[in-house]
């Protein structure tokens, strides 16, 4: 007889939240932050760094195991893996850490994320290394960049600018549905001390901020911060003797299709399966529930319109309508159906990459958050939704 | 102030045909000697049927806009001085789709649909770009 097929359903719960300041200019290095939110985490979790004996991060994280072995004192690691892309990552490596915790590779996770991104920011000169990667490009291109760069195709910005604009083309999305994604979330942000932006906007304002890549303005983009999130996970069992109330990891998933944000495809088959409509399914199925289930979402959102496509992706409403949705209010809080982003997101609370979503989904299951969802029992995280990404479900 | 140079693709073993091309003033693509797709970005194998086989075919140059966006402020150094400057990703008549500029067109000329053809444009001795401009009716 063959034994039950391993699940990471229910396995593992994030058991501790961490987070430095969020700021424009931190004025101290990446590996401080990473360590600062770190010790919060554990400390949330009333767990030692002695404890500690796996780590999950971006592929792309400046800040390596070594560095945290030998700068924190971590004793031993049994368990240390990373996720490819950027914010393509964020949820894939909670995937990793309940992979880890369920087979019995690790039983306390980290996972962090740590960013200068201000441009008088403490960082290096490699590409890597905190500001803007994409400022650091070679005179000399020797990968897929050679097909973009040469002609003034360089920020993140103006590569997703091609793919908003061509869902507008084919929906009727208009600037002013990204309008009202970027309002709802700087409304959220108002309520939160912690946010970097907290001052409210009008749909007016968004509509008379400058260019920055047409069909996108200014606040449609993400913020630039400097911080470090980071979050701790151990078995379920093991969650219910710690501090604080358990988020339990309901399920999880990536995916990646053929509809990268930097191979030409630009979204020309967004009519087949999108890779968070794969994630979608995968995730749903995992966790036996839909859409109607799910009472808060913390979309990655480095820019407005990636939560309309979002909101299609994960099946809140249908293909094409994610405009029309939000201009309803659906996503705002507290009157939307699906309340995003309720921590302001990277549009005003910060940019950590996503990663400071995933402490806002915590918030929301423990009841905690500054615009509370009442009786939020299920809470979904996704990563960058154009390829690869991911998506997790937390349960309380 | 000198001006601030153009990042420069450097080509390898997969995309020296495509260059080469650029440089001669003619669009050549990969063209697939096993089920006969067009693909691009230059690539070792064919993504439908996995096939290394391949000859750099000469491409019709003609295409339509699928997607342009308007650059503003922030760019490349390179680029400041064109700013605000377009970018469009044309569909080729063959299939694949190639990011590109739009040049010397109108703003009416920049517009989903709009028909185009291929130019180029020398960035230096050994690499030239292909850009499109507006193909019309004759
Ligand atoms: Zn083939």
């Amino acid at each position: 007889m063959s034994p039950a097929p391993l699940s990471i359903r229910d396995r593992a719960a994030i058991v501790g939240i961490g987070r430095t300041p969020y700021s424009k200019r931190s004025g101290v290095t990446e590996q401080h932050q990473a360590a600062a939110a770190i010790l919060a985490a554990l400390d949330d979790a009333g767990l030692s760094i002695a404890e500690v004996d796996g780590i999950a991060r971006f592929d792309i994280e400046n800040v390596n195991e070594l560095q945290l072995v030998y700068g924190m004192g971590i004793p031993h690691l049994r368990f240390f893996a990373g996720v490819p892309s950027g914010g393509g990552a964020v949820a894939g490596t909670l995937v990793l850490a309940a992979m880890a915790i369920a087979t019995g590779q690790a039983s306390v996770v980290v996972c962090y994320r740590a960013r200068n991104r201000g441009r008088q920011s403490s960082h290096g000169a490699k590409p890597l290394q905190g500001g803007r990667p994409w400022a650091k490009h070679a005179a000399a291109l020797t990968d897929f960049y050679q097909y973009h760069v040469p002609f003034g195709l360089i920020t993140p910005a103006q590569e997703m600018a091609l793919i908003y604009r061509r869902h507008m083309h084919e929906f009727g999305t208009t600037t002013e549905h990204f309008g009202a994604v970027a309002v709802a979330q700087r409304a959220h942000a108002a309520r939160n001390p912690e946010a970097v932006m907290r001052e409210p906007i009008t749909l007016a304002d968004h509509q008379a901020s400058r260019w920055i890549a047409e069909p996108l303005r200014l606040l449609d983009c993400c913020l630039e911060t400097d911080g470090a999130c980071a979050v701790v996970m151990t078995s379920a069992e093991r969650a219910r003797d710690c501090r604080q109330p358990p988020a339990y990891l309901l399920a999880g998933a990536q995916a990646e299709g053929p509809i990268h944000i930097q191979m030409a495809d630009y979204l020309a088959h967004w009519q087949e399966k999108t890779a968070g409509a794969a994630v979608a399914e995968q995730l749903y199925g995992m966790a036996g529930v839909t859409a109607r289930d799910v009472d808060a979402a913390m979309f990655f959102d480095h820019f407005s319109p990636a939560v309309i496509l979002s909101l299609e992706d994960y099946g809140f409403c249908a293909r094409g309508e994610g405009g029309p949705f939000v201009a309803a209010g659906e996503h705002a809080w507290p009157h939307g159906s699906i309340p995003v982003n309720t921590h302001g997101g990277s549009l005003s609370e910060a940019y950590i990459h996503g990663y400071n979503h995933i402490l806002e989904g915590v918030r929301q299951i423990r009841g905690t958050s500054h615009c509370q969802v009442p009786d939020c029992e299920l809470v979904l995280v996704t990563s960058s939704n154009t390829d690869p990404t991911g998506a997790v479900l937390l349960r309380r | 102030m000198a001006e601030i140079p153009v990042p420069v693709p450097v080509p390898d073993a997969d995309n020296q045909g495509f260059w080469d091309g650029c440089r001669r003033g003619e669009l050549r693509l990969q063209r697939c000697l096993g089920c006969g797709a067009w693909r691009h970005h230059p690539r070792p194998i064919c993504p439908r049927c996995q096939s290394f086989a391949c000859e750099w075919a000469l491409a019709s140059g003609r295409g339509v806009v699928h997607t342009f966006t308007i650059v503003h402020r922030p760019t490349l150094p390179a680029f400041e001085d064109r700013l605000p400057y377009n970018v469009i990703v044309v569909r080729l008549e063959e299939g694949p789709f190639m990011v590109s500029n739009l040049v010397g067109g109108s703003a009416e000329d920049l517009r989903i649909g709009a028909a185009v053809e291929v130019v180029f444009e020398p960035l230096d001795d050994a690499i030239s770009l292909p850009k499109f401009r507006p193909r019309r009716a004759r």
